[in-house]
């Protein structure tokens, strides 16, 4: 390497302490297009997010659409389609969790926390980037949901809210996540530990079938499941039905499990480090 | 203004002691070697000046501000470079340079210029619009150091830059460092390497087990272990008994003799005229010579004088692509 002696110095004193709110906002869309920006670069996580919502789609609607009867709906279609986007942009929401467990082993996080940024920047602007990607993969499964058939039976205003319900629940649960990826610190146990307990929280709700077809001990713990609560709703928007106080109750759990999960988050953040 | 002062820092993991009241200071405009083996509390120590975690107990000042009262007025005045290479792999050099302008809170158009700046600098161009994720470890490293200069901070913290580097690199990263000295760049540099530290450091402080054990200047460091070493080689093993007999009255501490070779080595004072009379005590004892050097001691020998252990080896190779 050769020395330049007109090179201009490298240091002095210009940096600006500013960590006022509208910096918040400032930061996080940097961060979240940072997240952004690598998604056409990374053809893995590309193919996954498209080929997921399909692949689901496609096998629950064939495999298992004749085999399933429930009451109060004709076609199976209508009533399993709403519970597989609830699923699919709710399993999207892992990203999070090994995103920013990536970041953290790779001493990104170190760099970012040494940075005058807002720090809190750093875990919004990841679900922020989450969030417009589970956006994306929701319209891929729309538009295969529409080619085996299925329809709003409501008004185009009920299925926006209903979409709306979905993309805030599948939000949260990044934020849930996000504390889950600050706490494991190894991309690998952000993967078992991420997914581990959404199986269960996804099957042993409305998404698939009546909670009344399962035992009896099941059944109420199905109902109780904030996942059917939103699946409820969204379903019943979808299909032009009464949604009665499932929207506020989906609403109320999503916006619960944000503020809940965004503090303890934030406050495992400040704590952590590679090491 | 001390560019760092730290006073009876401490950091405690349950009953882990990985700093253990460590004061040190620093000038401003130097570059600081912070050496010590693994676990020694180097990295502790750069985490606690650099906010990333709270001291147990102890205070430490970076260019007068209290890290834990004004954690965000710390961040504005330093750069950190870690252990590991803390770059987007998937975006572009000038992208994750221009990103972390931006995070400075610098101008879109600022960044910019600054992110060519340093790629210039950094001999970074012909890749600069090259995936990181196709970098060599020691692009990655340069990348890396552009990355915490681009606010042009007042402080540059360098963590261990070159663990894991090959030969080669490292003497590159050599070369940039010491010409970021010139530059007047006040670096915090930690390593393993006491190579490195004499190279690179304006000032050596040595720690071990959370503590500082010594400092100074690598020469006032040698000192420590007591003046020069005198290493005079004779032809017959026989006869080292007899030389280092001899030699006893030149010797200002225990004369060490090899067991597999007819060496001896003497700690002596500077001056003296040290070598004549050493080839004349062996001449008169009819010891044939075959070999006298003067040497400083090594850094190696000062560390296992204080602390006991040796130090680790410099690696001959790196364990990085």
């Amino acid at each position: 390497m050769t020395t330049s002696t007109t090179a201009p110095p490298l240091v002095d004193d210009s940096a600006v302490v500013d960590t006022g709110p509208e910096w918040v906002l400032r930061d996080t869309w940097t961060e979240a297009q940072r997240h952004l920006r690598i998604i056409p670069r990374n053809p893995e996580l590309l193919a996954f997010a498209i080929t997921q919502p399909i692949m689901f789609t496609l096998l629950f609607v064939y495999v298992f659409g004749g085999a399933i009867d429930v009451p109060g709906f004709d076609d199976y279609n209508q009533f399993l389609l709403p519970g597989i986007f609830a699923q699919t942009i709710t399993f999207g929401s892992a990203t999070t969790s090994i995103g920013l467990a990536d970041d953290l082993q790779k001493g990104l996080i170190d760099r970012l926390r040494s940075l005058p940024m807002s720090q809190s920047a750093v875990i919004i602007g990841r679900t922020v980037a989450d969030l417009v990607k589970n956006t994306l993969s929701f319209a891929v499964m729309l538009l295969i949901a529409f080619a085996v058939g299925f329809r709003f039976e409501g008004t185009l205003a009920e299925a926006v809210l209903a979409t709306l319900l979905l993309l805030l629940f599948a939000y949260s649960i990044s934020w849930i996540h996000a504390l889950i990826g600050l706490s494991v610190k190894s991309v690998e146990a952000a993967n078992s530990g991420g997914f581990m307990w959404m199986f269960p929280m996804t099957f042993v709700s409305s998404a698939f079938v009546d909670p009344d077809s399962m035992p009896d001990w099941l059944a109420p713990i199905a109902e109780a499941n904030p996942f059917t609560k939103v699946t409820n709703a969204s379903r019943a928007l979808y299909n032009g039905l009464p949604a009665g106080d499932l929207v506020w109750q989906s609403l109320g759990w999503s916006v619960g499990i944000i503020v809940v999960f965004a503090a303890l988050s934030l406050r495992k953040f400040h704590g952590v480090s590679s090491r | 203004m001390l560019a760092i002062e730290t006073a009876g820092l401490a950091k405690h993991y349950g009953e882990t002691k990985a700093l253990d009241g460590l004061d040190l200071t620093m000038e401003q405009g130097s570059i600081l070697g912070v050496l010590g083996p693994n676990g020694a509390g180097k990295t502790t120590a750069v985490k606690i000046l650099t906010t990333l975690t709270t001291p147990t107990a102890g205070k430490a000042f970076v260019e007068g501000i209290d890290v834990e009262r004004e954690p965000a007025q710390v961040r504005a005045r330093i750069g950190l470079t870690g252990q590991y290479a803390a770059v987007e792999e998937r975006m572009t050099a000038r992208e994750n340079l221009v990103h972390v302008g931006r995070l400075f809170h610098m101008g879109t158009q600022q960044a910019r210029q600054r992110a060519e700046e340093l790629l210039g600098r950094f001999d970074l161009v012909d890749a600069a619009d090259r995936i990181v994720k196709e970098y060599s470890g020691g692009m990655r490293r340069r990348l890396d150091i552009a990355m915490s200069l681009i606010a042009r901070p007042s402080l540059l913290f360098l963590d261990e830059p070159t663990t894991g580097l090959d030969p080669r690199s490292r003497q590159a990263m050599w070369g940039l460092i010491e010409e970021l000295g010139h530059d007047g760049t006040t670096t915090f540099l930690t390593t393993q390497y006491l190579e490195e530290a004499e190279t690179l450091a304006d000032k050596i402080v040595v720690i071990d087990h959370g503590r500082v054990i010594a400092e100074g200047t690598a020469d006032e460091l040698k000192d420590l272990v007591g003046g020069d070493r005198l290493i005079v080689t004779i032809a017959r093993m026989e006869n080292l008994g007899r030389a280092s007999h001899a030699l006893e009255p030149l010797a200002a501490g225990p004369i060490e003799a090899a067991t597999d070779r007819p060496d001896l080595v003497v700690p002596v004072k500077p001056g003296d005229h040290v070598v004549p009379r050493a080839i004349r005590a062996l001449d008169d004892c009819n010891c044939e010579v075959l070999h006298v050097e003067m040497r400083r001691p090594s850094l190696d020998e000062v560390f296992l004088t204080i602390t006991g252990t040796a130090p680790e080896p410099q690696p001959t190779n790196g364990d990085r692509p």
